[in-house]
């Protein structure tokens, strides 16, 4: 009789609810596996729910988990054994429900409760095994770290501690467990590394590398042979080495040391995560589970109780499900099919695009430019790009093929006379683009739809000369196109339901995720940007050091500093944004007399890196740059640009160019890269009260993308 | 043009999964009938390792029921799944209960014909999601052209059918027939003639959880004549078919490996029988029971052998009446020891299109305790009026001189160990 079972106490945590969730049940079946004497208890965690809404852990569930084990520790059955409903082993913590939490002793209680729970798989004496049979995150690789044993199925779609990612740490056990058990590396890599690097999952090959699972198994007969592995091991004839990482001071700390470059890298030191976990990693080579553990409970209860942890929430809520279900957009039903596309202009935008519709609407995609030169020099630009993406095995040579024959190009518009979708990327002149639409509508029928991807014309003044007027839409891509997923869609005066409906749907089937837009200019994201990085030029006009003023902003973690956006927004399409801002609003938008006089001396290259990777201005620029006599203080300059930001943010809400304060979020964080902890933007201006003092209120109530008052 | 030989047929494994309780009550309620197939399929693999996957030139999957999910061609969707080669090809079959049965010996006939070196043959059946007869539209002309007799299209009928024909074939008779069934599968089953060729399979079930299915499900070892002699008779008021003496209806795969004998020789694969040939007839569609009679006439005739140079018959148990139709056509007794002797249908269930090759697994067994038999006999009675036989030799036959001594130490063995498995079965049922 196996009495070492640690027992659990009657309940598992008395009063401790969440609301919303979404209670997984534990069920316990024993049963017979050959090889095996005496019986398997078999656990099989289930939300109830299909593959689409994956099993989590509340309180409710983690207490299901706990009489579970009561239930097979009772039947001292020969192994326990702990696995999923199909395609999911379990997804971790509910976020709905954790991202809740105010009180910091219900935080500490939450993480207290599953980590005792998980811990009886642990503590052990019975063999325990999970046998990961899909997608497990975040606490799902948790539970599997305290079995004894771990097998993964080699369909597995994700595996992942992405707790970082959103501004906590793996604290069900994670940080004290995986490096003892794959090492402070691996530890480092699956907890810092790929969740600060937008949330990497591991495939089944890389987590078996990395020791995070013993074996990966065919998912044919995953759950079959995954219980004759475990006869094994409980016969002998297979042995699992484990390695005493502990032992090497050195790798552990060179691990640890590398984790906060990374860190650095990524966040600049604006979320505390990654940090807070590192230090636990640091832990666990000297401190035993019961240290390791307390000091990991108390880093999770810091966390779940900090702002970035909200905005972290917050921004995975908007970029999971707002991006997905993007609102004001008209009944997808009205869409017209869209079976060829149209592209104008052959420039590099315009290839991109062709590339991108190509790929994933897969319908004939015709190019045009102004003459044959330019029109080759894009077809040959993206054949380029077929044969690059063949050669990196992202596609096939059917696809290659496939894709090849349907760009073409011609010079003549009557090619797009069955194209259902026409976007042109020409010079960014209002004249231009008119005429370019005025010669395509001779050509189309009048349900074709007109698409710009003008980043800030209006697009209500580009159709008004047009017989439909009401087809035309904005379509702005960010750059790199195949890669940033916003795309503004821009409803203009006349735009009609069908001609928008049709803009969502082609956005989806690009797999993209747009917010609508009224046409304002510049729209969103470059507007905001634009009047942001006025402020910083600005203030170097006006004899701020240029180290200090684009360095101002550091504390706020940008993926880039505001002269390195420039440069690579480019300082010409810069000047000229800028100078359709300051034509419509002059108040706040000025164009600098040095930005132009950059972009007049041709100009691209604006910072410069020393031997030690120290950005700066770079020489020829900062020669250039006339400065006045009037520096600010870096918290002078910060507190500048993060005013302008929030007045042009309220601004915009006030004018109705998006719905809500979220859709400007969505922008900033998916066509911006503007990171989670900041929640895009407005949950920054509201917790740092910049919002209040410079227009007298927030963008939404505490408690909503920060913590509640 | 090169001269053209024929080639021996040999099986060389042959594994299935436990049988379960079709309905929603039994263990593979809600798992897949292709992926019952798949696990077959990967089972055979495994025990071979010296097969290389890509030799296998033939997937043949046989189902009653070829929609849902044992739609799509399922010797190919089962063969895709399972994770064989795509270079191998695969098609499904039908010929009711003697799908699995044909499955072997279509592939059978293209190894013969130097068509195939290797193949996979084998069958479902999940009775649990596809009722017997489900989606058929027969054709009004049946009965109103008479045909067939009503009664045809319906299994338990004809089998009663067989009673008035034959009156001597009494409900007794039938009823002790069936509960030897059941004490010859639960001998079988406590001397380990069973489960070495089962291979397990996780079961889902929402409500439970997962398990693993390692057992037949549908065995009921304490049968006795007396205790089924009043069940009802579904098929007929008063009538003599039950669900007693009747075969249940079941979940279940099953599959084998064949091979040209010179290709297991190359290989290295087992011969644990060879096909000596093979036949199949077409009797009365209401009396479809007689199937196995003129089918194995034909065979035996063709191979140039009579039922006396068999040693040892597998024949399929759909209704125990239609097995003593065969035994008295042929002058053996209900009881004689060369029939069923690990028990039959009536005890471990009959998932239609996977019958056949079950009947082949427990052959092949029996021919490697039994080197004193050289042929062997698996038969079985098909929908619509049909018999389908198959005659195999023992490649382990040592010579007739081992029979009779042999023949009666095993079937002692037999009985002891029913006697005793009974007692071990109601034990684990406690």
């Amino acid at each position: 009789m196996n009495t070492a079972a640690p027992a659990s106490e009657t309940t598992a945590a008395p009063g401790l609810t969440l609301p919303g969730e979404v209670v997984t049940a534990a069920h316990v079946r024993l049963v017979s596996v050959p090889g095996v004497a005496g019986q398997v208890a078999l656990i099989t965690l289930d939300n109830g729910m299909d593959h689409t809404r994956p099993t989590t852990f509340g309180p409710q569930g983690l207490a299901n988990i706990d009489a579970a084990l009561d239930q097979a520790f009772a039947a001292a059955p020969a192994a326990i054994a702990i696995t999923g409903k199909p395609f999911v082993f379990a997804a971790g913590a509910d976020l709905s429900g954790i991202g809740t939490i105010t009180d910091r002793e219900i935080a500490h209680a939450v993480g207290d409760l599953g980590r005792r729970v998980f811990r009886r798989l642990h503590d052990s004496s019975i063999p325990t095994f999970a046998l990961v049979n899909g997608a497990a995150l975040g606490g799902g690789v948790e539970i599997a770290l305290h079995c004894h044993y771990r097998t993964l199925a080699s369909n597995a779609a994700m595996v992942a501690l992405p707790e970082c990612f959103l501004g906590i740490l793996p604290g069900w056990g994670g940080t004290q467990l995986l490096p003892r058990i794959a090492g402070p590396e691996a530890a480092v890599t699956v907890i810092v590394d790929n969740a600060l690097n937008q949330n990497r999952m591991l495939r089944p090959d890389q987590a078996l590398r990395l020791g995070v699972v013993d074996v990966v198994l065919d998912a044919a007969d995953y759950l079959e042979r995954s219980l004759a592995w475990m006869a094994d091991v409980l016969g002998g004839s297979i042995a699992v080495p484990r390695k005493d990482y502990r032992a090497d001071e050195a790798a552990w700390s060179a691990a640890v040391a590398q984790g906060r470059m990374i860190a650095d890298l990524r966040t600049h030191g604006a979320s505390p995560a990654p940090y807070r976990a590192l230090e636990m990693i640091d832990l666990a080579r000297t401190a035993d589970l019961d240290e390791g553990f307390a000091a990991e409970g108390d880093a999770l209860a810091d966390l779940i109780c900090s702002q970035t942890f909200r905005a972290g929430v917050y921004a995975f809520n908007l970029t999971q499900k707002r991006a997905r279900r993007p609102a004001g957009a008209p009944d997808a039903a009205l869409a017209r099919p869209v079976a060829k596309v149209g592209v104008i202009g052959a420039g590099l935008m315009a290839t991109q695009l062709a590339l991108l519709f190509a790929r994933r609407l897969h319908v004939p995609v015709v190019i045009t430019d102004v003459d044959q030169a330019r029109l080759d020099k894009g077809l040959t630009g993206v054949r380029r790009e077929i044969d690059a993406l063949k050669a990196k095995g992202r596609i096939s040579g059917d696809e290659a093929n496939r894709l090849t024959a349907l760009v073409t190009g011609s010079l003549d518009y009557a090619a797009f006379a069955d194209a259902d979708f026409v976007i042109e990327a020409v010079f960014e002149e209002m004249g231009v683009k008119k005429q370019v639409f005025a010669e395509l509508e001779r050509h189309v029928p009048p349900t074709t739809v007109l698409a710009t991807n003008t980043s800030s014309l209006s697009v209500t003044d580009m159709a008004a000369d047009l017989a439909h007027p009401e087809r035309v839409v904005g379509f702005h891509f960010f750059n790199p196109v195949a890669v940033l997923p916003l795309l503004e869609i821009v409803q203009a005066g006349h735009t009609d339901d069908a001609a928008l409906a049709t803009a969502f749907a082609t956005a989806k089937a690009l797999h993209k995720g747009p917010i609508l837009v009224k046409d304002a200019p510049a729209f969103v994201v470059n507007r905001l940007l634009t009047r942001f990085m006025g402020e910083i030029i600005a203030a170097i006009d006006e004899g701020t050091d240029p180290a200090v003023a684009d360095g101002a902003l550091a504390p706020l973690g940008l993926p880039m500093t505001p002269i390195m956006l420039l440069q690579l927004v480019g300082p010409a399409v810069a000047l000229h944004v800028t100078e359709t801002l300051a034509m419509a609003f002059p108040d706040r938008f000025v164009v600098s007399r040095n930005l132009r006089r950059i972009v007049d001396g041709g100009h691209r290259t604006l910072v410069a890196f020393d031997e030690t990777g120290s950005q700066s201005l770079d020489p020829a620029i900062a020669a250039l740059w006339q400065q006045g006599d009037r520096p600010s203080t870096g918290d002078e300059v910060r507190d500048r640009a993060l005013a302008a930001l929030a007045d042009e943010a309220h601004r915009m809400l006030d004018e109705g160019v998006v719905a809500e304060a979220a859709d400007i979020d969505l922008a900033m964080l998916t066509g911006a890269g503007w990171p989670f902890w900041l929640g895009g933007i407005t949950p920054y201006l509201d917790r740092e009260g910049v919002s209040e003092r410079v227009v007298g209120r927030r963008f939404s109530p505490p408690g909503i993308a920060t913590l509640p008052a | 043009m090169t001269a053209r030989t024929l080639n021996d047929v040999a099986f060389v494994e042959g594994v299935r999964t436990p049988f379960g309780k079709a309905g929603a009550k039994g263990q593979f309620a809600e798992t897949r009938a292709d992926d019952l197939v798949v696990k077959v399929i990967r089972e055979l693999l495994r025990r071979h390792p010296e097969l290389p996957p890509e030799r296998i030139d033939e997937v043949a999957v046989a189902a009653a029921t070829q929609t849902g999910d044992q739609g799509l061609t399922i010797g190919r969707t089962s063969a895709l799944l399972a994770g064989l080669p795509r270079s191998v090809p695969g098609f499904a079959i039908d010929r009711m209960c003697a799908g699995a049965m044909t499955a072997v010996t279509t592939v059978a006939s293209g190894i013969a014909a130097g068509a195939y070196d290797v193949a996979i043959a084998g069958g479902v059946e999940h009775m649990g999601h596809h009722p017997m007869g489900d989606g058929a539209d027969p054709n009004p002309r049946f009965v109103a052209d008479r045909l067939v007799d009503p009664s045809a299209l319906n299994m338990g009928a004809t089998a009663e059918n067989l009673h008035d024909r034959w009156p001597q074939l009494t409900k007794q008779r039938a009823d002790a027939f069936a509960a030897a069934s059941q004490r010859k599968y639960a001998a079988a089953l406590a001397t380990g003639k069973i489960t070495p060729d089962l291979v397990p399979v996780a079961t889902r079930s929402t409500e439970q959880g997962w398990g693993l299915a390692t057992t037949d499900e549908l065995p009921r070892p304490d049968t006795t004549a007396e205790g089924i002699a009043d069940l009802r008779t579904p098929f007929r008021p008063h009538g003599r078919v039950t669900a007693g003496n009747a075969s249940p209806l079941t979940d279940g795969a099953t599959g084998c490996l064949l091979a040209s004998v010179d290709t297991a020789a190359e290989l290295g694969l087992p011969v644990r029988m060879r096909m000596v040939g093979y036949a199949f007839a077409g009797v009365e569609p209401e009396l479809m029971g007689t199937g196995p009679i003129p089918a194995t006439e034909k065979a035996l005739a063709r191979a140039g052998l009579g039922l006396d140079d068999i040693g040892l018959i597998e024949i399929n148990e759909a209704f125990a009446v239609q097995v003593l139709a065969f035994t008295d056509h042929f002058g053996l007794a209900d009881d004689d020891p060369r029939l069923n002797p690990y028990g039959g249908a009536i005890a471990i269930g009959h998932p239609l299109a996977s019958s056949g090759v079950r009947l082949m697994i427990q052959l092949a067994r029996e021919f490697a305790e039994r080197p004193d038999v050289r042929y062997g006999l698996t038969t079985m009675c098909v929908g619509l009026g049909m018999g389908g036989s198959v005659i195999w030799e023992n490649p382990q036959y040592t010579g007739a001189g081992a029979a009779d001594p042999a023949a009666e130490t095993a079937a002692d063995a037999a009985r002891k160990a029913a006697e005793s498995a009974t007692v071990t079965m109601e034990g684990e049922a406690a």
